[in-house]
């Protein structure tokens, strides 16, 4: 079987008529140059998985001095916004609308309680149990609250200060701010709807509107095409990552500890899956609706839940946990965090692009494989 | 070049010889048993209906789809075996042209140029040679979306013959192009054959099929029949005839003489009706309803559309089962529908401008133009689809701006395609048109049941509807728009695509309805299919141009030598005369 020759012209003109494609549709412009923009804004802003001010009832059943002082130390700490009261009855109903995330009972003995001297049951601490992540976080800080309580005070009552005073210091993000470390997760999503959405969608597109069938009549090769039209969705993605972390930088405040050059390889690398993927999504879907539904399953979905973007994924079940090997943006989204807030550390990096590329080589494969010269189903 | 491209162009050997070719798809046979040969330096129509294979054809012989049996070499290679080469040997125009509306008429071409490598050097050469073939010269910049369907085609003509090929493919290249740039598409495509190309134009008009050099025949996925049009037309011979312009319902006279064993084919030609008679029979049977309605019988000669209903075994009688259980349309005033100075613009876009027109109780009111001319904008605020700009529109004496839910329940609409739910049940689809039109209880029973028996759904009543054949696709259709018995019915392009026989039928109970008064609006674009109409409006840049019976309009181009114009030349040269003036003013 007698092949038509590669030719490097052929390539280039159809990466030139993509380029004018491209330039031509605002949908596709907006995309690329607004789209990383509006979701570095909403993710630094709106998103915030910080918690603060968090509303709880104190209900005082005492008025003994300790007790007056728990209460006041509950008001005064910054996690939590008190409503006070002198019965659970008041509360209990702020708590079953949603208004209160839990309140904190201390209750008519704590005085002596207190002088007993037990650390727990001291007070009786009631959260919102339909949202988990919350209330442990009242229940938490609500025992870091009366511990901190009681440790200012033990001196008071004689007893030396503790010898050791743990100071917890957190590295990479002290203030540990969300935003730090979503962004990093923000932009590994608009990459892969860069990536993956738009090549399924135009792609696609060239079925749909038949233009696919003119091209496979020339001498063009499939690799030719194809190639020719991933290349400047290539430029395309390299281009938002440069807006985008001139923003994370300039704006956000984000730091860049490793080097610009390890950020753009990094980025470089996570597209070969992310194009992959968007490309076998359009070989098995021609029409651009399907095309759109599946790099919405397959690309965007997986990048927003499984990349350890939002949710920690050790901190989800082992099953899940595997399922994250398969998804690119959880490989770049740990690179991104790595050059942003620790620095170029390749021990960490060189994994996650060997993790990508080895996702990518898998994806075309199957793509070579799947894609013919040829309008057969 | 090689040897082999040498050899088979010296000789008139065929530039694709087809073999035996079968091709299924899953469910159907697409193509059983296709052998064929096509020449070059000629132009060949493959010929058939929406389905029947001209396209899955088309792309086995551009090498873009494999036959499951057979073979096909084309110019002495294989197409499945040597790609590659085909590639570079032919030029093929998808259906759809396979240009990017959003890149200019200049853009589109570069890009065929690089990709069939095209020397740099001879870029300027050719891209000026294609446009002046095409005449697309002073539309270089002009983005491929924004030209007209007939400069669309012409630009996709144009990248398909940017690496000189020897055999050019065209899939369907008159679809959408109106009569003035289809004759030009025509020259263009004599021009290549006399220059040795070997060109095959996949169509289902009959009358461009007529005009190939030779043909293809195809029907439902088999080879009926490859020569030369006149040949297959010679075999009608003696048995056309036209019983010209009748005292009295000429529809009636059609649907009697349909009726008859010895009649196989007829249909209303302006104020005359033409038959065709089966082999062996003779007119002499007809001959008593001619005399009964003061008409001579003439001889005329046969049409290529004549043999092609012949060869698939002749139309349908003439009796239109469910016409006979409407009952007569008494309107109280003549005027079934009216429009005054109707406009629509669009932004600064004028798509509809001052169009006034009268139709009368029971006539077949034909709209035909070019397309962008404002047909279908027309159509749709004369059955309030769409607010005119300015003027008014009336439907059996309801303005269609005061009372349009009352004058829409007057009116029965079937949309191009016929517009069924593919995920109902040809039983839903039927209870959901009769209760959208407010039939309930007993009543909406009764006319579903009479629906079914009429139109013989009865076996179909749990399939979808995408599951029909086109025939009975088009009689639910039709059934869903008559099942309020409107006494005024539009069809928007109602037979594009269909094949000849089912086309008769719908007509058949098309002139049964219009017998029982009711008044039917239609755009087609089948010129033929114009003559079924009572009167013509043509419309041409938003305007009406021309309004009258289509004898009339034809009489008004007639030349003084013998040859009868056909619709299509009046069309043509009203068009022209149109554009004269404008120019003169």
């Amino acid at each position: 079987m007698k092949r038509p020759a590669f030719k490097l012209r052929r390539l280039v003109a159809m990466s030139r008529k993509e380029t004018l494609q491209i330039f031509r549709d605002p949908s596709t412009l907006l995309v690329a140059f607004v789209l990383p923009i509006v979701m570095l804004f909403l993710f630094a802003y709106a998103v915030s998985l910080d918690t603060r001010q968090v509303r709880i009832g104190v209900v005082l059943e005492s008025d003994s001095e300790a007790s007056q002082s728990l209460a006041a130390a509950f008001a005064g700490s910054r996690y939590f916004s008190v409503t006070p009261a002198r019965d659970r009855r008041e509360v209990e109903p702020g708590l079953v609308s949603g208004q209160l995330r839990g309140y904190i009972v201390i209750p008519q003995d704590f005085a002596v309680r207190v002088q007993r001297g037990r650390g727990d049951g001291l007070v009786q601490i009631i959260t919102d149990g339909t949202q988990p992540n919350t209330a442990t976080f009242v229940s938490n800080y609500a025992q870091g609250v009366v511990s901190a309580w009681q440790a200012s005070r033990t001196p008071m009552a004689g007893v030396l200060p503790p010898a050791i005073v743990l100071q917890p210091r957190f590295w990479f993000n002290p203030e540990i701010e969300s935003r730090r470390a979503l962004i990093p997760g923000a932009l590994a999503v608009v990459m892969t709807i860069i990536g993956t959405l738009l090549t399924a969608l135009v792609v696609a597109r060239e079925w749909e509107r038949g233009t696919m069938e003119g091209l496979f009549s020339t001498p063009a090769t499939v690799f030719e095409i194809l190639l020719g039209k991933l290349l400047p969705y290539f430029g395309l993605g390299m281009f938002a990552i440069g807006i985008g972390s001139a923003l994370a930088v300039g704006v956000f405040g984000l730091p860049l500890r490793g080097s610009v050059f390890t950020l753009f390889l990094l980025a470089a690398v996570f597209l070969i899956p992310a194009l992959g993927l968007g490309l076998l999504i359009s070989t098995l879907a021609k029409n651009q609706f399907i095309a759109a539904q599946l790099a919405l399953i397959a690309g965007f979905l997986p990048a927003f839940l499984l990349s350890g973007f939002l949710f920690e994924i050790r901190s989800m079940p082992l099953p899940i946990q595997l399922i994250t090997h398969i998804v690119p943006a959880r490989y770049f989204n740990a690179g991104l965090q790595t050059v942003f807030l620790a620095g170029d550390v390749w021990s960490l990096i060189l994994p996650s692009l060997g993790a990508m590329l080895l996702l990518g080589a898998i994806l075309f494969a199957i793509i070579i494989r799947k894609t013919k010269k040829s309008l057969e189903r | 070049m090689s040897t082999a491209t040498a050899d088979a162009l010296s000789a008139s050997a065929p530039s694709i010889r087809v073999d035996g070719v079968v091709k299924r798809f899953p469910g159907v046979v697409a193509l059983d048993g296709i052998c064929a040969e096509i020449l070059p330096g000629r132009l060949t129509g493959l010929v058939g209906p929406d389905g029947a294979g001209k396209t899955t054809l088309m792309r086995l012989m551009a090498g873009l789809l494999r036959p499951d049996e057979g073979r096909i070499t084309l110019l002495g290679r294989d197409t499945v075996r040597d790609q590659g080469e085909i590639a570079e040997l032919t030029g093929y125009m998808p259906q759809r042209f396979g240009l990017y509306e959003d890149l200019s008429v200049m853009e589109n071409l570069q890009l065929y140029a690089e990709l069939r490598e095209l020397p740099a050097a001879q870029h300027k050469e050719t891209f000026e040679r294609l446009l002046d073939f095409t005449k697309l010269g002073p539309f270089t910049k002009r983005l491929a979306g924004r030209l007209s369907g007939g400069m669309k085609q012409k630009l996709g003509l144009a990248c398909a013959l940017m690496a000189r090929p020897h055999v050019l493919l065209l899939d369907e290249p008159g679809v959408g192009v109106d009569p003035v740039s289809r004759q030009d598409l025509w020259r263009m495509v004599g021009e290549l054959t006399d220059g040795g190309m070997a060109v095959l134009w996949s169509t289902a008009y009959l009358d461009e099929a007529e005009q190939c050099e030779s043909v293809l025949l195809l029907n439902a996925g088999r080879l009926e029949f490859a020569g030369k049009p006149e040949e297959l037309t010679r075999r009608l011979e003696g048995r056309s005839f036209r019983i010209r312009e009748p005292a009295g319902d000429r529809r009636r006279v059609l649907a009697q003489a349909l009726d008859l064993s010895a009649i196989s084919d007829g249909v209303i030609q302006g104020l005359s009706v033409r038959l065709v008679t089966r082999a062996g029979a003779s007119i002499d049977a007809v001959r008593p309803l001619a005399d009964a309605a003061q008409a001579r019988v003439e001889s005329v000669a046969p049409r290529f559309e004549d043999a092609f209903v012949d060869l698939l075994g002749g139309g349908p009688g003439g009796t239109s089962v469910i016409a006979e259980l409407m009952p007569p349309v008494a309107l109280a005033n003549d005027i079934a529908v009216s429009c005054t100075n109707l406009t629509r613009r669009f932004g600064d876009f004028t798509a509809t401008d001052r169009v006034s027109f009268e139709v009368r109780q029971g006539e077949i009111f034909g709209l035909l133009g070019p397309n962008g001319a404002g047909k279908s904008t027309t159509f749709k605020m004369l059955c309030g689809l769409l607010k005119p700009s300015a003027g008014s529109a009336h439907v059996v004496g309801l303005n269609l701006a005061k009372a349009a839910s009352a004058a829409k329940n007057q009116l029965g609409y079937m949309a191009q395609k016929f517009s069924l739910y593919g995920l109902l049940s040809v039983r839903q689809n039927l209870e959901f048109s009769a209760g959208v039109y407010g039939l309930s209880g007993a009543q909406k029973q009764e006319r579903i049941d009479e629906m079914i028996e009429a139109f013989e759904l009865q076996r179909f009543l749990a399939a979808e509807p995408n599951d029909l054949s086109l025939g009975y696709k088009q009689r639910l259709a039709l059934a869903c728009a008559l099942m309020h018995r409107p006494p005024v019915l539009f069809l928007d392009e109602p037979t594009s695509g269909v094949d000849p026989i089912t086309r008769r039928e719908f007509w058949t109970h098309i002139n049964g309805l219009v017998r029982k008064g009711v008044t039917v609006m239609v755009t087609t674009h089948f010129m033929d299919e114009a003559e079924y109409c009572d009167r013509v409006a043509l419309m041409y840049r938003a305007q009406l141009i021309a309004l009258d019976t289509p004898d009339a309009l034809k009489r008004q181009v007639a030349r003084h030598d013998d040859h009868e114009p056909t619709m299509e030349d009046a069309f043509i040269e009203l068009i022209k005369r149109f554009d004269a003036q404008a120019a003169a003013r």
